[in-house]
């Protein structure tokens, strides 16, 4: 195999709904990975999976393995992703139902599970993995009874081996971002898992993908106005070498823009330090990323090293940490700045004069600092001005409380206001997060494969 | 010269936890020396005074003319956690780039990059 095209389809749960079709029926392509947890959607699916047991994955893949099924059997192209969430055998068998119902067979799933450790935490324990909080060193005994989720971040290596063992369409759990991309690499080049540097440019343009069209002229900062048809923007393509000599690009005739520029602000979103960028496959140094053009929105990518993996995973928890509410007004000319402000002065007075007690009271005013805060130049005078107010606390009457003092601004208040539409406020849980580590010997990623 | 970073730099930022992180990369290989001189890790902590409540760290990829900062406990907590509008930081980018920079009058500025 000389390159394979690997395309992003979903960047995260609630991305364009179009862009898998788009990657599928635009151009050539191999793999189509698609991510779609992020570190809060793992509590909600569990919530959705105590509610119903056939629940907890990303649901959005069904209607779309509907559409996109038939496709890839024609044209070949296998499908990575962690729709899974906390239940990917339910989610297989969801497309098993689709595929039987539009007539496509055979087809074969392979199934990553071992990731969720929600049910093991006490065993685990006893086993002296404490899996303290990795940040603040917390004992995890603190907040065991307010766990949510608990899933281990798993990297490449098991999804290759699905592929390996014929699977069509891989789903998993929670699993590194850049394992989705990084996997077929690993399973069509044949690289060794002790093969650093290769693993290590898998993951960079695992990296540059896993954000979907942030990587392809989207959120692109250096020159907006530049980026053509943002509308039909393209997503992004990694055309892979077996030697890890990456090329992103993305289909002609679509919108967007790949450069060096989009490129690069894609490789510094969410990293810490660039020279050790850690997962459970390889340690990346992205201080060795060589950029280069290539043709028009074709960047190549070469001369990444990589070092030796860690012998732990991440583990992400999350765990309830109480309640928050939000309420906006909106304030007309004149006077709306100082009237927003007279109006959260009154309503914390009378939050206070209520005896409520919370954790944080906040105040924004969107249209002048909610993004910059004391950065922002207060304006002379504004048409209109949001009062955005959250609380949060650890009593949800106290925070049901306040739901019930944001209508009464309106008549007994500062003149002027409007937008109050939605109804009072309603409580909503805290989802707090606790990242730990956990040696690699204590468990071990499990490949289920089924055929129809 | 006193100029705006925005005018030879751009960002991008996102979170990990109550961490921001901001990426910021020269417009051309020339102004590189810039950024590593003007934005020190003391210099931007003290910009976002009343934003970022915890220490500063830089990193440089001189690859890719870029500088990474982490701003840590700048975002009022966190994920679910934060009561912000902009829990995740996604325009401290911006924010950066309201620094003023010292930079030769020799120096070519680029096209883009006005208000």
């Amino acid at each position: 195999m000389d390159c394979i095209r690997i395309a992003s389809g979903q960047g995260f749960w609630g991305d364009l709904l179009t862009a898998p079709v788009d990657q599928l029926t635009k151009g050539p392509i191999d793999y189509l990975v698609m991510d779609y947890l992020a570190e809060v959607t793992m509590s909600i699916l569990q919530k959705q999976k105590k509610k119903d047991p056939a629940l907890g994955y990303a649901r959005d893949l069904i209607p779309l393995m509907e559409q996109i099924l038939p496709l890839l059997s024609a044209r070949n192209v296998k499908v990575v992703t962690n729709a899974g969430g906390v239940n990917p055998l339910a989610c297989r068998d969801a497309i098993f139902d689709v595929a039987r119902r539009i007539g496509i067979s055979p087809l074969k799933i392979g199934v990553v599970r071992g990731d969720d450790i929600l049910g093991q935490l006490e065993e685990l324990a006893l086993a002296g993995v404490l899996l303290d909080n990795m940040e603040t060193g917390d004992k995890l005994a603190t907040v065991i009874d307010r766990v949510s989720s608990a899933n281990v971040y798993f990297g490449a290596a098991p999804i290759a081996e699905a592929l390996a063992r014929g699977a069509d369409i891989v789903i998993t759990g929670r699993t590194t971002d850049t394992g989705l991309t990084l996997a077929p690499m690993i399973h069509e080049f044949g690289w060794r898992s002790d093969e650093w540097d290769k693993l290590a440019a898998g993951t960079v343009a695992g990296h540059v993908l896993e954000c979907g069209g942030q990587a392809s002229g989207g959120n692109f900062a250096a020159d907006w106005r530049a980026v053509p048809d943002l509308a039909h923007i393209g997503f992004p393509i990694a055309e892979a070498s077996p030697d890890g000599s990456v090329v992103i690009t993305k289909h002609k005739g679509t919108g967007g823009l790949v450069s060096q520029q989009t490129i690069k602000e894609q490789l510094l979103y969410e990293i810490g330090d660039p020279t050790t960028y850690i997962t459970p496959d390889c340690i990346a140094d992205f201080t060795t990323i060589r950029l280069a053009d290539d043709g028009p929105d074709r960047v190549r990518l070469s001369g990444i090293k990589g070092r030796p993996a860690t012998d732990s995973y991440k583990v992400s928890m999350s765990y309830l940490d109480g309640y928050t509410a939000h309420a906006t007004l909106t304030y007309a000319w004149p006077d709306a700045v100082e009237k927003a402000e007279a109006a959260d002065r009154i309503l914390r007075t009378r939050l206070a004069d209520l005896g409520l007690r919370f954790d944080e009271i906040r105040t924004e005013l969107l249209g002048v600092n909610s993004c910059h805060g004391p950065l922002a130049p207060r304006p002379d005078i504004v048409g209109e001005v949001v009062l955005r107010i959250g609380v949060r606390g650890r009593e949800k009457g106290a925070v049901e409380r306040f739901g019930k003092e944001i209508a009464p601004l309106i008549l007994t208040g500062p003149p002027g206001v409007t937008g109050f539409a939605g109804g009072r406020p309603k409580p909503s849980e805290v989802v707090a997060y606790w990242p730990a580590l956990i040696p690699k010997s204590a468990l071990r990623p499990n490949v289920i494969m089924e055929e129809q | 010269m006193k100029v705006l970073l925005l005018r030879i730099a751009h960002a991008r930022s996102g979170d990990k936890g109550d961490t921001a992180n901001v990426g910021v990369i020269a417009r051309r290989e020339e102004y590189y020396p810039f950024l590593r001189t003007e934005l020190t890790a003391e210099r931007v902590k003290a910009h976002f005074a009343g934003i970022v409540e915890g220490p500063v760290e830089r990193f440089e990829l001189p690859n890719l003319w870029a500088l990474n900062f982490l701003l840590h406990d700048a975002l009022g907590g966190g994920g679910t956690l934060s009561l912000k509008n902009d829990a995740q930081g996604k325009t401290l980018s911006s924010a950066m780039l309201r620094m003023e920079v010292d930079i030769p009058p020799t120096i070519i500025l680029p096209d883009e990059g006005h208000v």
